[in-house]
């Protein structure tokens, strides 16, 4: 019975149509544009960049704390949706976790590129000096990588099973050895389950600590306005928000691309837009809170920073991440008319902008307005950091695009109707292994 | 085993800037142009910056504070920058992996970053000082308090068959300040005269009440 219902999702990985190599192309080209500009970069040096002092620190951290964000998406959010039983995350977990994963690479990638000496990064691991929060962040963030790449993986075990029975080939190879002799039993049902719920619990405070630490990173500081010790928090409520808007963001292109409309429904992108709009409430909540205090206590280096970001030359960045983490979205999602999937598209992709600038409006202005009356300048990318941000987007959704290529960018197995265990998800209960059991051998 | 530490007398010092041209050549410091001040590059150890205290204007000669709680060695993911024991702050150019978190988190903005390989004009090529390193792209740098002349005199010290003492090493900028507005000594030796002036009702430590605990001392003017 589920043959029929799992083949629109097979078909797209097995077969490469002709708008996929036109992307292909294109991102192809801005990726190798990118490498010419990092290798560049590694020729000059730093000095590729318009960095200077005292703005040490610009495009490529901005990605970086932007990236990490994102990656909550995936697994924080389809953990939390499985551990609360909510049936209609079904569909959806797997395309976020896939973002969570890749995206990864880039944070760690954007920090990799910031760095006046790449080849000596090994020297973090040789000479790791367990007080700096840069230490932190790369034992979080090595741990967030492992642990979700496992949370990926697993759920992918009876789907990549599914997908050995019906190729041949290298691809066959490839389903064979990934799928590490999956064959359904109902003991192996039982274990699969049992570790995915473990993972489940277990990403949760891994995801939370990642995002509070790369927050640490500022808030560890005396800089003004980076010294705030609801950083954290912010952080993590700012990592979430970008992160469902990716996963709609993602949602809506799979599924035209690849005709899913039968599994991403309206109610998917209702219940996402919800929560986003939730999430939204908490951005401006922890947006204000974090600015009042900044502003009342009038301490002037504060004030500096403050006066900078709201009034002065940073303006127009805070207040056109304002208007898309906030305005646009709280009044699209807010009403249940224009809470469609193209209302919830415009809002993710507004919420994707914004938090992109509010990450570089954390960065730049207190680096931009330090406490010593050093000479200060105006910083802008030059085109090599532009290039190297344009690659890392450019590559994520190349690699993005080859993932659906390999595997089901919907979890197969998961599809299956429980109207015999209505209370209780197929994945949470390992007493009653049944429904997965059936799809797989069907 | 010493503290060293750096008393700066406001009330002599005329801003001739001879300790940042003196600190520029004994140091290597890297060549800057007008061009490269405008990019926020300038290559300097030591600048004149105006700070105001109390309403009015002090003009300060600003170098590393080597604190005694310095926010920049916490921060450093590879330890290549950290205090010494004897109070110095200390850079370890080999280890550094140009991440420039101690840049930012230094308050009083004095550690550079080498953007590019380091330059000079052909004519001044012959003037580099044979006792310093040059450093490469991609690394910070900072004051050291001529460190390098600290290990001189402690092998002069040891040929001589004595200890070195805190008349036995200045740093450049000392030296050659033209007003005497400088002292330089050992901070816990209660007979040097850096630690007399330190305890004087006109010292002061820039941005003390951040807690970082400066080991450059200046001596308030006009009183």
């Amino acid at each position: 019975m589920s043959q029929p219902e799992i083949q629109p999702i097979v078909d797209p990985i097995l077969t490469v149509g002709p708008s996929f190599r036109r992307w292909a192309v294109v991102l192809g080209a801005v990726v190798a544009w990118s490498i010419t500009a990092w290798v560049w970069q590694l020729v000059h040096g730093l000095g590729a960049t318009h960095l200077g002092r005292p703005v040490y620190w610009g495009l490529y951290i901005t990605n970086f704390v932007f990236f990490i964000g994102v990656s909550h998406a995936g697994t924080l959010i389809s953990a939390i949706l499985r551990i609360v039983h909510a049936e209609w995350r079904r569909p959806i977990t797997r395309m976020a976790e896939v973002i969570t994963v890749l995206v990864l690479f880039f944070g760690v990638g954007n920090i990799l590129l910031d760095l006046g000496r790449p080849d000596r990064a090994l020297n973090v691991f040789l000479h790791p000096h367990l007080r700096s929060p840069l230490l932190w962040d790369v034992s979080s963030i090595s741990v967030y990588l492992t642990c979700s790449t496992i949370y990926l993986y697993l759920p992918l075990i009876p789907d990549i099973a599914v997908l050995r029975e019906r190729t041949s080939g290298w691809r066959r190879w490839l389903y064979q050895h990934l799928a590490i002799g999956w064959t359904g039993t109902p003991a192996q049902w039982h274990r699969l389950e049992k570790a995915i719920g473990v993972m489940a619990i277990l990403v949760i405070p891994v995801a939370v600590s990642v995002h509070t630490v790369v927050s640490w990173v500022f808030a560890m500081t005396i800089q003004p306005m980076w010294h705030s010790s609801i950083f954290g928090p912010y952080f993590v409520v700012g990592a979430i928000f970008s992160g469902i808007a990716a996963i709609i963001t993602a949602m809506v292109i799979v599924r035209k691309v690849y005709g899913l409309e039968a599994y991403l429904k309206p109610v998917h992108f209702n219940n996402l837009g919800i929560l986003l709009l939730v999430m939204c409430c908490l951005w401006f909540y922890f947006t204000f809170a974090e600015h009042l205090t900044a502003w009342y206590a009038h301490e002037p280096n504060e004030l500096t920073v403050f006066d900078a970001k709201l009034f002065g030359r940073f303006a127009p960045l805070f207040w056109a991440m304002f208007v898309f983490c906030f305005v646009v979205p709280f009044a699209i999602l807010a009403n249940n008319r224009t809470r469609t999937i193209t209302g919830t598209l415009v809002a993710s992709i507004s919420v994707n902008i914004g938090m992109w600038l509010e990450r570089f409006t954390i960065v730049v202005p207190s680096l931009s307005n330090p406490r010593a009356p050093v000479h200060t300048f105006i910083y802008s990318p030059s085109w090599v950091e532009w290039s190297l941000m344009a690659g890392c987007f450019a590559a994520f959704a190349l690699l993005y695009m080859g993932f659906t290529k390999l595997f089901p960018i919907i979890s197969m197995w998961e599809l299956a109707p429980e109207p015999a265990v209505a209370p209780i998800g197929p994945a949470e209960a390992p007493a009653a292994p049944k429904p997965p059991l059936n799809l797989a051998e069907a | 085993m010493a503290r060293w530490g750096l008393v700066i007398d406001l009330d002599r010092c005329t801003g001739c800037q001879a300790c940042v041209v003196a600190c520029k050549h004994e140091n290597n410091v890297p060549f800057s142009t007008p061009d490269t001040v405008a990019e926020g590059r300038l290559m300097t150890w030591v600048q004149l910056v105006a700070v105001e205290r109390g309403g009015r204007f002090s003009v300060l000669p600003l170098m590393c504070q080597q604190c005694d709680r310095p926010p920049c060695t916490d921060v450093c993911p590879t330890s290549a920058t950290y205090l010494n024991p004897e109070g110095l702050v200390a850079q370890v150019y080999p280890r550094c992996i140009g991440c420039r978190y101690c840049t930012n988190a230094c308050p009083f903005a004095v550690k550079v970053f080498n953007w590019v390989a380091p330059e000079w004009p052909a004519s001044m090529a012959a003037m580099k000082n044979p006792d310093v390193s040059v450093r490469p792209k991609g690394v910070v740098e900072k004051c050291t308090f001529c460190h390098h002349r600290l290990m001189q005199a402690r092998e002069r010290a040891r040929l001589e068959g004595r200890d070195a003492t805190g008349e036995d090493y200045v740093p450049a900028c000392v030296q050659t300040c033209p007003a005497e507005a400088m002292v330089f000594g050992d901070l816990d030796d209660a007979h040097d005269p850096a630690a007399a002036l330190a305890a004087s009702p006109r010292a002061f430590r820039w941005m003390e009440d951040l807690g970082t605990r400066p080991k450059v001392i200046y001596l308030r003017e006009g009183e």
